[in-house]
């Protein structure tokens, strides 16, 4: 019996299937990448946590078979902040989708980032709140149809991985679900690195994202992903912009490090109490 | 000429904002209110509605750009929810106390945890206190027709304060209902141009919000005090204009066979409904049962309520929210402040119903009228009940 389990299966509560998620919709398969990326590192996942806010994307931590947190809509960063901070032997992950991470939580992300938290974040960008019904997010590309941008939306979107470079991450990357063993593979890279880490996973919404916008379905969308994606790896972040239906940039364009919140806090207080100084959380080497 | 039509109330909600010529709406989306700002949007987009649609980051940016378009002079509308509501809170504060008349659309919907989007009462309940003038609609037809009263009542020069029309999400805001629709010639002759009571303005300058010091923040919270207490003439004398220009006429407090009887219940919201069925089933059996449906929950209507109960002995409250660790259920702790000193005041049974979207059936309300009708047999109050609890 047990060598016919999906290698999948163990990570997930399947008593909670079927899952939400649409036919044709990315979420599953950055779930299924995260999985493989955990296979292939051997962490514990005891030590492994899983953070979500609201939205399709943030019933990853309601299937995920690990410590997990279903937070409030915008916060699964200060969550997750909190919970490094207080158990610093985690590895938090945060699931979230654009309008959860970059909408109403754009303010926590930006903070995150320039204070180097130790966060593994991963942005699955459908350019839409899907939930809800397929509103104009501001990810949307530029002349693409919303509910609430009937004739296309005209705000500039944000360009995620230029966002995450400029407030301080140590680690941006962009793909596709397209690009899955490209995506576990930087899932692997970001297991052990310290620091903010941030990864877009561009992924097809076909219900409110891809049919509105005469994009096809989700086979389409891989269609798509396999003949615009270019991979440039450590590509200048401003030139990563995406525009509807135009060419995707994606590769590793960030990979640096500096303190996290954690060591730049020891180090700073070492520096002014000396030998005084009784490093946060005790018994934690400098 | 209004026309009855089959629509969804959410949608004619919209329809009435666009009647009613706001001139921004700002929003961010949240089950279940969403349908109301994508049709206002549609609206805008197509040209039908002269007004800028901002789709903003968060709710908390929403009722903060209402404050902006708002002291600026527009006519605004906005809508929310649950959550979106609880992100509000602050700046609803802020809103009533700059006095600025804006509209809100919330389609009641519980709080988390656990996450729930069905419907209860237990976003607004918290917001009891914010300074609003707060109405809840029954059905559709209710909640177009509240909307277009509440821009009216909003912007009087007597009141300008903003108001939170509430409907049940789901039960309400989603039901494809038929309805009269009003037409553009009515809303007109009901609601005049806006006339800000004060403005940001650049020939006039004022400032508004600046610190309230210690010297005279108690008198600026009398202020307000006096003004929603005050509201209540301005809201009986334009719901009855309303009733003079679409022929409907609202109360702050309507009663359904209550006359003669011998127990009430008091309903807020959609439930009324269906209470509505259940007296009655129960009247044809020959039991006196009556109900109180509480329409306008701030200003608190006292004298309608009194008037409403006369000399009932017995009246069951029911809930669609919890206190925690205090009174049960926030409106009952409300009826019965209320009621406290009045000489002959009922027995007062409390019933918690309908938490994150559980049907509330004809069943349950007959068990509701069981219990009172125990109540007044017994003298005895039985402890708060939540009813169709599973043990």
């Amino acid at each position: 019996m047990s060598q016919h389990v999906n290698p999948v299966e163990p990570f997930l509560r399947m008593e909670r299937m079927p899952h939400i998620w649409c036919p044709g919709c990315g979420i599953g398969t950055v779930v299924n990448c995260f999985v493989r990326a955990l296979l292939k590192t051997q962490v514990d996942i005891d030590k492994v946590s899983v953070v979500s806010g609201i939205g399709c994307t943030g019933r990853i931590a309601g299937y995920f078979r690990a410590d997990s947190f279903h937070t409030t809509h915008g916060r699964s960063i200060p969550f997750a902040t909190g919970l490094k901070m207080a158990n610093p032997e985690l590895s938090v992950w945060n699931f979230s989708g654009d309008g959860d991470l970059i909408a109403i939580g754009g303010n926590h992300f930006i903070h995150a980032a320039r204070r180097n938290a130790d966060l593994k974040v991963v942005c699955v960008n459908n350019f839409t709140y899907g939930m809800t019904g397929g509103q104009v997010a501001p990810t949307a590309p530029l002349h693409s149809l919303a509910t609430t941008a009937p004739y296309g939306a005209f705000e500039r979107p944000f360009n995620l991985p230029f966002l995450a470079d400029s407030s301080g991450a140590v680690y941006v990357a962009r793909w596709t679900t397209f690009h899955v063993r490209q995506l576990v593979k930087s899932m692997e890279e970001i297991m052990h690195k310290p620091g903010f880490c941030f990864i877009e996973v561009i992924a097809p919404c076909p219900t409110a994202y891809l049919r509105r916008n005469r994009l096809g379905d989700g086979l389409e969308a891989m269609r798509h992903y396999k003949q615009s994606s270019k991979v440039v790896h450590g590509a200048d972040t401003r030139s990563v912009d995406i525009e509807l239906g135009g060419p995707i940039v994606v590769g590793k364009f960030v990979d640096r490090d500096r303190p996290t919140t954690l060591e730049a806090m020891r180090d700073e207080l070492h520096k002014s109490l000396g030998d005084k100084y009784v490093p946060y959380p005790t018994g934690v080497q400098r | 000429m209004e026309k009855r039509i089959g629509i969804e109330a959410s949608i004619a909600i919209a329809e009435a904002v666009g009647l009613c010529d706001a001139d921004v709406v700002a929003a961010y989306p949240i089950t279940p209110q969403t349908h109301i700002v994508e049709h206002l949007s549609e609206m805008v987009a197509d040209g039908h509605l002269d007004a800028a649609f901002v789709p903003v980051e968060s709710e908390h940016s929403a009722m903060s750009v209402c404050c902006g378009t708002s002291a600026a002079g527009a006519r605004t509308f906005t809508a929310t929810s649950s959550q979106g509501l609880a992100l509000m809170h602050e700046i609803l504060y802020i809103a009533s106390a700059l006095r600025l008349p804006i509209v809100m659309s919330v389609a009641n919907r519980a709080i988390s945890g656990p996450i729930n989007i069905w419907n209860d009462h237990s976003d607004v309940m918290v917001e009891r206190d914010v300074g609003w003038v707060q109405i809840f609609c029954e059905n559709g037809q209710e909640a177009v027709d509240l909307t277009i009263w509440a821009f009216r009542l909003a912007e009087d020069p007597r009141v300008s304060l903003p108001i939170m029309v509430n409907f049940d999400g789901f039960i309400v805001s989603h039901m494809v209902e038929p309805l009269f629709m009003p037409d553009r010639e009515m809303v007109k002759a009901f609601l005049p141009p806006f006339k800000p009571l004060q403005r940001l303005d650049i020939d006039n300058p004022i400032s508004m919000g600046p610190v309230g010091i210690p010297d005279i923040f108690t008198e600026a919270k009398q202020v307000q005090q006096h003004l929603l207490t005050q509201a209540y003439q301005p809201i009986v004398e334009t719901l009855g204009e309303f009733a003079k220009v679409f022929k409907r006429q609202y109360k702050p407090v309507e009663t359904y066979r209550g006359d003669d009887a011998d127990v009430l219940l008091l309903t807020m919201g959609a439930i009324g409904e269906t209470a509505m069925t259940a007296v009655d089933q129960r009247r044809a059996k020959g039991d006196k049962v009556g109900l109180v449906r509480l329409r306008l929950w701030r200003p608190f209507p006292f004298e309608d309520l009194f008037r409403a109960l006369g000399r009932i002995p017995v009246l069951g409250v029911i809930d669609r929210c919890i206190s925690f660790g205090g009174p049960v259920g926030p409106v009952a702790c409300e009826v019965k402040g209320a009621l406290y000193g009045r000489k002959d005041h009922p027995l007062v049974v409390e019933f918690v119903a309908g938490l994150g979207g559980r049907d509330v059936t004809v069943t349950d309300f007959d068990k509701m009228f069981d219990a009172l009708f125990e109540a007044k047999r017994s003298g005895k109050v039985p402890a708060p009940v939540l009813v169709g609890l599973r043990e």
